[in-house]
């Protein structure tokens, strides 16, 4: 404690610990993880499980229909979370959806890292005119409020699926090219971009190989975020009709289809969502543990 | 740079911003692959609906004529016939927009409420109990879809404890107030989930600062060093975030809006979208990004007058 009062602003981490003694949380440290992102990476993990195994972990089809067994509370034998208006499982429709929904968040972040990330770095690195372009671009790219670009685009290629990855797709890479952009725009005076310049590295090798692997790792923290966004987003496109269709499981459908039954039965739109929570919690963790390491 | 030179470069990167915007939504309908005339008809496109609908909607005149018609449309407040309705969208919209700009008003009010008390109160506690707490709930509102969190609001707050309205608008403005409080405060947990956690590490990181020192050392009240030395420098940067923020919240505000049956925009949006009216959504996609540009503009101005010592480069 005496030193916590003579120096306040130490940070925890640099306070001395035996060596012999390695804490749980140190040992972490060796191996590259940290307590957040181990978390988060575990709870990614699991998804990816759930979604792997879901027919193994539920003996119901999430699609099959049987009204006999409609509105079964959560709790109720053989059906843990209940069933909704058509008698299908709610457990085993949240289980398959967590399929389509990390396919969400993959997908509708991809494209836009890798086109933003090149963008970003071009512009960054060779400056000038092309940078000054690429600035005004994204002044008013960012007038737009997200969602509404995304659903504007979508009224145009058409509602679904496809309609929303190539949303994602044409608006969604505008965060990593500014990310890249300003990380490029610092590492390009730098000695060691000028020492392989000096020795005569040809542009695009001095882009691909030095200023890329300088400048990815704020973007890659950002994967993260543009995850739970996507996700996040795409639920709620799919809440109001415009993604997967009907029967198809979704959590963001699930919550939708539910709502007209929230009085006899608040089951059926109330428990997709945590779905959601446990998936955004997870990633956002892993993105908190990776900008931490950094 | 003064402050009217910085004042005067921001209103011109405006209008350019503006010019850029028309241009994009002008662009997407005539560069985005297919006939925007087939794509509005949909199924009930024949060639003749088609070629009728291009001459109607001037397709077939040259790109620089068609955009200036377009603007100068417009300017004038025309934007076009809704095809679903069969009237001016400008009516359409001009009904609606007062409706979706109060609840995110509202929600920017509920929101600052929130932000202040719990961000503030996690700083000071910065470490302890209370400060563990808001940082994990509100760390979860930040992952929470509002639409879902709308419907618990509703699930708990009106089915069960009848608190309030399950949805609807109300007629008179007690009863706007009263209707909206729900939605706005949905919008409001989720924007503050973002500022809160901004204004609380901004806030600890002003309080080392020397002047808050030596504010402390000439024995004012903690309170008064609080509000007056820590918590306008520390507000800066919580702005600047909330600028940026705001284009999520009109979306947030568009969902939500179906979410609590609110006759705003997003209805409107959302069931034009299925019926591919596209003017609607046209109209719709330029309004919403003018109050994002002027909540912009007016978050950067008054930066020069919450902090004279910013200078613009």
């Amino acid at each position: 404690m005496a030193d916590n009062v003579l120096s306040p602003a130490l940070p925890q981490t640099a306070q001395s610990a035996p060596v012999l003694h390695l804490s749980f949380g140190m040992r972490l440290q060796k191996i590259g993880l940290n307590p957040t992102l181990l978390a988060g990476l575990i709870i990614l993990g699991a998804m990816i499980l759930v979604a792997i195994a879901a027919p193994l972990l539920t003996p119901y089809d999430p699609i099959a229909q049987k009204l006999d067994e409609a509105f079964k509370p959560p709790l109720s034998p053989n059906h843990p979370l209940g069933t909704d208006n058509f008698g299908r499982d709610i457990f085993s429709r949240i289980l398959y959806s967590t399929r389509l929904d990390l396919q969400i968040g993959f997908v509708s972040v991809m494209f836009p890292f890798i086109f933003g990330t090149i963008l970003g770095i071009t512009c960054g690195y060779l400056g000038g005119r092309v940078d000054t372009l690429l600035m005004r671009v994204l002044d008013v790219m960012m007038a737009f409020p997200f969602l509404v670009l995304v659903v504007a685009i979508m009224s145009i290629v058409g509602p679904g699926l496809t309609g929303m990855y190539i949303a994602f797709g044409l608006v969604g890479w505008i965060p990593y090219a500014r990310i890249t952009r300003g990380e490029a725009l610092v590492n390009r005076n730098l000695e060691y971009i000028q020492a392989a310049r000096t020795i005569g590295a040809t542009t695009p090798r001095i882009m691909a190989r030095h200023v890329l692997p300088n400048v990815i790792g704020p973007a890659l923290v950002y994967v993260f975020t543009g995850m739970v966004l996507a996700i996040l987003i795409g639920s709620g496109l799919s809440y109001l009709g415009l993604g997967p269709q009907p029967p198809t499981p979704e959590w963001g459908a699930m919550i939708a289809a539910g709502r007209q039954f929230m009085l006899q039965a608040w089951w059926i739109t109330a428990l997709p969502g945590f779905a959601l929570l446990i998936l955004g919690v997870g990633l956002s963790l892993i993105g908190d543990g990776l900008a931490d390491k950094r | 740079m003064g402050r009217a030179a910085y004042i005067r470069r921001r209103l011109v990167l405006t209008v350019f911003v503006l010019f850029g915007v028309t241009v994009m939504i002008f662009g997407m309908v005539h560069f985005l692959p297919g006939d925007p005339a087939a794509t509005l008809l949909g199924d009930r496109g024949t060639q003749q609906n088609i070629a009728d609908l291009r001459e109607q909607l001037c397709l077939n005149k040259p790109l620089p004529e068609q955009y200036w018609l377009f603007v100068s449309g417009l300017v004038q407040g025309q934007m076009g016939t809704s095809m679903q309705f069969r009237q001016p969208v400008r009516d359409m919209v001009v009904s609606r927009l007062p409706i979706s700009i109060g609840l995110a008003l509202y929600a920017v009010l509920l929101a600052g409420i929130l932000t202040f008390t719990f961000g503030l109160l996690a700083a000071v506690h910065k470490g302890r109990v209370t400060d563990q707490v808001i940082r994990v709930l509100f760390l979860l509102m930040l992952t929470t879809p509002n639409f879902w969190l709308g419907i618990l609001l509703i699930l708990v707050l009106s089915l069960g404890l009848h608190w309030f309205p399950v949805a609807g608008f109300g007629t008179s403005f007690t009863d706007h107030i009263w209707y909206l409080f729900l939605p706005a405060l949905t919008l409001a947990l989720g924007l503050s989930a973002v500022l809160i956690r901004n204004l609380r590490s901004s806030v600890i990181t002003t309080t080392r600062s020397d002047y808050v020192r030596t504010a402390r050392a000439k024995g004012l009240l903690d309170r008064m060093v609080l509000l007056r030395h820590i918590l306008r420098n520390a507000i800066l940067s919580t702005i600047t975030i909330f600028g940026l923020q705001f284009g999520f919240l009109i979306g947030g505000a568009l969902i939500v809006e179906t979410v609590f049956a609110i006759p705003g925009l997003g209805q409107l949006l959302f069931t034009s979208i299925t019926s591919r009216d596209y003017p609607v959504v046209q109209a719709i996609t330029v309004v919403t990004a003018l109050m994002v540009i002027l909540v912009n503009l007016v978050v950067d101005l008054s930066y020069s007058f919450l902090d004279p010592r910013v200078t613009y480069g």
